[in-house]
Parts: C-alpha cells; structure tokens; sequence
C-alpha cells in the first residue's frame, strides 16, 4: 500500500529532453488542444494514431511507460464502469445482439462505442498527465498566469489562482506519505482498511481524514509563514529565474499539434 | 566597535491580549548582536523562543520595545521588506518550507521575490547551492531528499537572499542524527568562512556546540547570556526541563567536582582530553 507510488498524477520528473525545454505556454495549449481533439476525433484510427503520437512523446520526454500507465491505475474503477455503461446502454436498440445477461442486452455497437469511449478516457488522462511530467509545477504556474493575465480585467486572480495550483502540486506527494503513516498508525491499533461493508469502510478513514486535515491545516500555516519570511507578497513585483520565451522550438510544436489534429478529426 | 546587526530593547509581546487568555510571551528582553557572531539560544518549550525569533524579521512586531536590524525599526511598513531579506528565517519543518518541486526553483523563490533579474537570480542560486554543497541536486525533487538535505536546501533558499544574518529556530529538531550534524556541519562553515552571522534557536544544548555566545531563556526573560563555555557550564541552573547540558561539558563538571583542576569551556572530545591530560601533568598529546 505504497500510496507514493500508485498516484503519479501531477508528479514532475526533471529531466532535460526536448519536451521538458519547450515553454510551458506551448506545452498547456497543445495539451487543451489535444484533448479538444481527442472530442472531435470520429474514428478509431484516429483514437490509434493519437496513442501512438502519445507513446512517441513519452519516449521523446524520457518518462518510462511503466511509470505513465501506472498514473491510470486510480482511474481504472472509472474506466470499468464507463465500459461496462456504454456496453450494456450506449448502442441503443440498434446493432447485432452480442450476448445477453439477464435483462441487459449487449450490442456490437454498444461495445464498439464503450470501447471508443474507454481509449478516450485514457488518452485524456494520459495527455494530461504527461504535460505534469515534463513541466514543473512553477513553471505550468508561470505559464498559466501569462495564459490567464488577460481576464485579470474582469476580475480572475490570476496570480493566486496558479500560486494556488502549484502549492498543491508541490504537497501531493508530501500528503500521500503522511496518508501512509497515518493508515499504517491506525493498522498498528487493529483498524482494517478495504473491509466490510461500503459503509464500514468509509467508517474507518475517519480516523486517517481527521488527523490528516489537521496536519494540512497546520502545514498551511507554516508554509504562508515561510513564504512571508522569504519576502512573498504576491505576484506585483514578482521577477522569474526562467523567464518565459517562445523559441523555435515552440513554433514547430504548436505547428505540428494544430496540423495533427486537423487531419485526426478529419481521418474516418 | 561597528553597529550591531540586530538590536532589541525591552521587548514585551502578549498574545490574545485584553483578553482573558492572555500569555506574556516575551517579557522585557535587551540584547543585540554582532556581525559576525554565532549565536545560540535555549530554553525549554514555551519559553518564548519562537516568539522572538518571529519579532527579528518582523512577522511579529513587539506590543513595547523596540526591535532593530541594521538600525530600521521592525515597525516601520516601508522597511520591512528589506529586514525581511537581511534576516533570514529556517523554520523547524523542512517539508513545510518548501514551495517548488524542483530544489533550484525552491532557491529562486526568495530572489524572484525581491524582483532581481533572471540572469542575476541564476547566479545566486547558483552560489547558495554551493555554500551548502548541494549543487550535484538542483534538478532533484525535493521531497526525494534526506530531512538533513532539504534543510539545507531551505538554508539555500535563504542565503540567495544574501541576508546579513540566518535565524534558525529549532531548525535541527526533526532531523535524525546525521541530518543534524549535516547541517550544524553547513552552518559551522557559512559563519567561519562566509562570515555568516547565525542565531540558532533550539532546546537541546547538543545543538549549540559551535556557539560562540549563548542565550538561555525561561518563560519569555533571558536568565543566562554570555560566552557559550560559561552557560554551558552552567546549565543545570537553566529551569524549564531537560536542557541536559552537552555530555564533555558535564563530565568536565563531575571531574571539577571530584578535584581536578580543569579550565572552563573544554566541551568537545578533544579539548577535554587536552585538558585532562595537561591536568594530570601528561602534555597535551597523552593517552587519555
Ligand atoms: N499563537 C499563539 N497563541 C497563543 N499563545 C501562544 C501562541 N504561540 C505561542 N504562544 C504561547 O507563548 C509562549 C511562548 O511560546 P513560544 O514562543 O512558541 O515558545 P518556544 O518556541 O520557546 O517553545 C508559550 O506560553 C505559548 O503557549
Ligand atoms: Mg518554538
């Protein structure tokens, strides 16, 4: 029950490869854009050729694929049921009847499409996933805050808002291993996780949520200490180590993302 | 004699005050420091330590007193950016001082902060990760590190700030054995080599081995303030719990005690060796 190793959503993992050098501005607009793809791809040749796309640039990024697919494993419950819905309920009456179960009828065209929905799911996940592996979480923050600077006029903080993000980035991992601790403390004094009924089970995170919740208050407080301390007072006068810079690099991204997608939304 | 780097006169802080459950934190504390000094302070638990160490950098300001760093005054809003940067403040938990995934970017929040120049903010993180030998981790994830590491990476984040002086309260208490003398060991080198000014806040006398000066407090009063052999020698009359004097520093005691005639101040392994050894008429290089 290594929590730390399970959850690899939003996890960095320094590196220096061509994805991890592009500014992070391009890397957030090529992942929106990817994924607005992946909504409007018609076909599973397109689904399949994203995929490969996907693999290429993990392999460009350095992120070994056991530790990328590992990232889907708390997903999977999710996954499951998406299958199994569009399976039983998304082809309508129409379709050839594949086999039946009771009541529930499922068609080739319901399990066509749970399986079209399914690979979504994951290459949603996985684009998402790879643009925390190749960009720290400053600097997602500095790009977000450049992305979000024009709707400062109406009133978006944009500044807090991706502090905010990136704060919560940096204390994943750091609330996972306390989560730990405190699950094996309650193990130790004879709790058992993962037993019993929903309810029971629900029942015996109690004693690890109440613990936990007080330990991130009294983080938090000591972390706006620290950064007090350290001459933080918000972004007004903020200067940048790595200041954000298209390069070419960036150019021949956006260039092929947008070329991509135009003929994956076409491909039938 | 030069102007001393911090200056306090008289400082009293009450928290919840007017209220009934008013704590007199610190009551009337004078002292100051000097550039380049080495600085311990001990006291038991709620003595007022980290109290004080929050009015040195203006997080708290004082309800009378005065507090002065470089001659501006901790009350005075314009100034308090600029003794912010001067006194630079390590807190006990390293994971919660922390803010970037990537330990140079960590270093750069406290340069970014004061709004220098990109190539500028390099160049002290580049050098504030030497001054703690840490530069072969500038890419690393921070929380992969050892306890002793990331404190000292904390210590990084502050020295880019170039701050005249480093406070650190109770900044070794987490650590395990080795992560301490880690950064004792870090700490030792930036006041001697850098010329560092270091105010190290702790309960535990062990930690203060390479004080220069002592101060020993008891419920918000210094009652003890001098050369860190002669507090030391005496801290068993420090009230407030087990401020155990270190174990060379008491073993001198006892052997003073039973009749030898020892100097005050020998509390490493060696210098009590030494002195033994010179005690017993043996030169100073005996088998002890
Ligand atoms: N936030 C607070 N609110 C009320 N009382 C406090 C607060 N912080 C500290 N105190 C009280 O002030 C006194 C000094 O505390 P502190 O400066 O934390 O001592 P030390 O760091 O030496 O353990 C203690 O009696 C403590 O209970
Ligand atoms: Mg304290």
């Amino acid at each position: 029950m290594e929590l730390t190793r399970y959850i690899t959503v939003g996890q960095y993992l320094p590196r220096s490869s061509p994805l991890h050098n592009l500014d992070p501005r391009t890397k957030i607009l090529a992942t929106t854009a990817l994924m607005v793809t992946l909504f409007l791809i018609p076909s599973f040749a397109g689904l399949g050729l994203l995929a490969a796309g996907l693999l290429a640039l993990l392999a460009l990024g350095q992120i070994p694929l056991g530790y990328a697919l590992r990232g889907l494993r708390p997903i999977a419950v999710l996954l499951l049921l998406t299958v199994f819905l569009n399976t039983f309920f998304g082809g309508g009456d129409a379709g050839r009847t594949l086999f039946q179960a009771g009541p529930l009828v499922a068609t080739e065209e319901g399990f066509r499409r749970a399986l079209f929905v399914g690979l979504r799911f994951i290459l949603l996940v996985t684009a998402a996933t790879l643009l925390t592996f190749v960009t720290s979480p400053v600097e997602l923050t500095d790009g977000l805050e450049w992305l979000l600077h024009p709707f400062r006029r109406v009133g978006v903080p944009a500044h807090e808002l991706a502090m905010m993000m990136s704060i919560a980035l940096r204390f994943i991992p750091t609330l996972l291993e306390e989560t730990e601790k405190i699950m094996k403390a309650q193990m130790a004094r004879g709790a058992e996780f993962g037993q019993g009924s929903i309810l029971r089970r629900a029942r015996a995170f109690v004693p690890v949520l109440v613990p936990l919740l007080i330990s991130a208050f009294r983080r938090s407080e000591e972390l706006a200490l620290a950064m007090e301390a350290r001459c933080y007072r918000g972004g007004e006068g903020r200067t940048r180590m790595k200041e954000l810079r298209w390069r070419t690099a960036d150019l021949v991204a956006g260039a092929c993302v947008i070329a991509v997608s135009t003929v994956l939304v076409r491909l039938r | 004699m030069s102007e001393p780097l911090i200056e306090v006169t008289d400082l009293r802080y009450v928290y919840h005050s007017d209220t009934p459950q008013a704590v007199v934190a610190l009551d009337g504390l004078s002292f100051s420091v000097e550039p380049g000094e080495y600085l311990g302070i001990v006291g038991g638990n709620g003595s007022g330590k980290s109290t004080l160490a929050k009015h040195l950098n203006a997080l708290l300001l004082p309800a009378s007193g005065t507090v002065r760093v470089g001659g501006l005054d901790t009350r005075d809003r314009a100034a308090i950016w600029e003794i912010r940067r001067r006194v630079g403040m390590i807190f006990q938990n390293p994971d919660n001082q922390l803010v970037a995934t990537v330990v140079e970017e960590d270093v750069a929040f406290g340069p970014e902060n004061l709004g220098l120049p990109p190539a500028m903010i390099r160049e002290r993180v580049g050098e504030a990760l030497a001054a703690v030998g840490m530069t072969e981790f500038r890419r690393r994830a921070p929380h992969l590190l050892s306890g002793g590491q990331k404190q000292r990476v904390a210590i990084a984040g502050i020295l880019a700030m170039r701050p005249a002086c480093l406070v650190l309260d109770e900044a070794t208490t987490m650590l395990d054995p080795a992560g301490r003398a880690e950064v004792l060991e870090t700490l030792a080198v930036l006041n001697r080599r850098d010329g560092v000014t270091i105010m190290l806040i702790s309960h535990a006398m062990e930690d203060l081995a390479d004080a220069g000066r002592i101060i020993a407090m008891d419920r918000g009063r210094i009652v003890l303030d001098g050369p860190a052999a002669r507090v030391m020698a005496r801290a068993d009359e420090i009230p407030g719990g087990r401020l155990g004097a270190p174990q060379m520093a008491k073993l001198a005691r006892w052997l003073r005690e039973d009749g030898l005639r020892l100097p005050e101040g020998a509390h490493t392994v060696e210098a009590l060796a030494d002195a033994v050894a010179a005690a017993a008429g043996l030169g100073t290089q005996g088998d002890v």
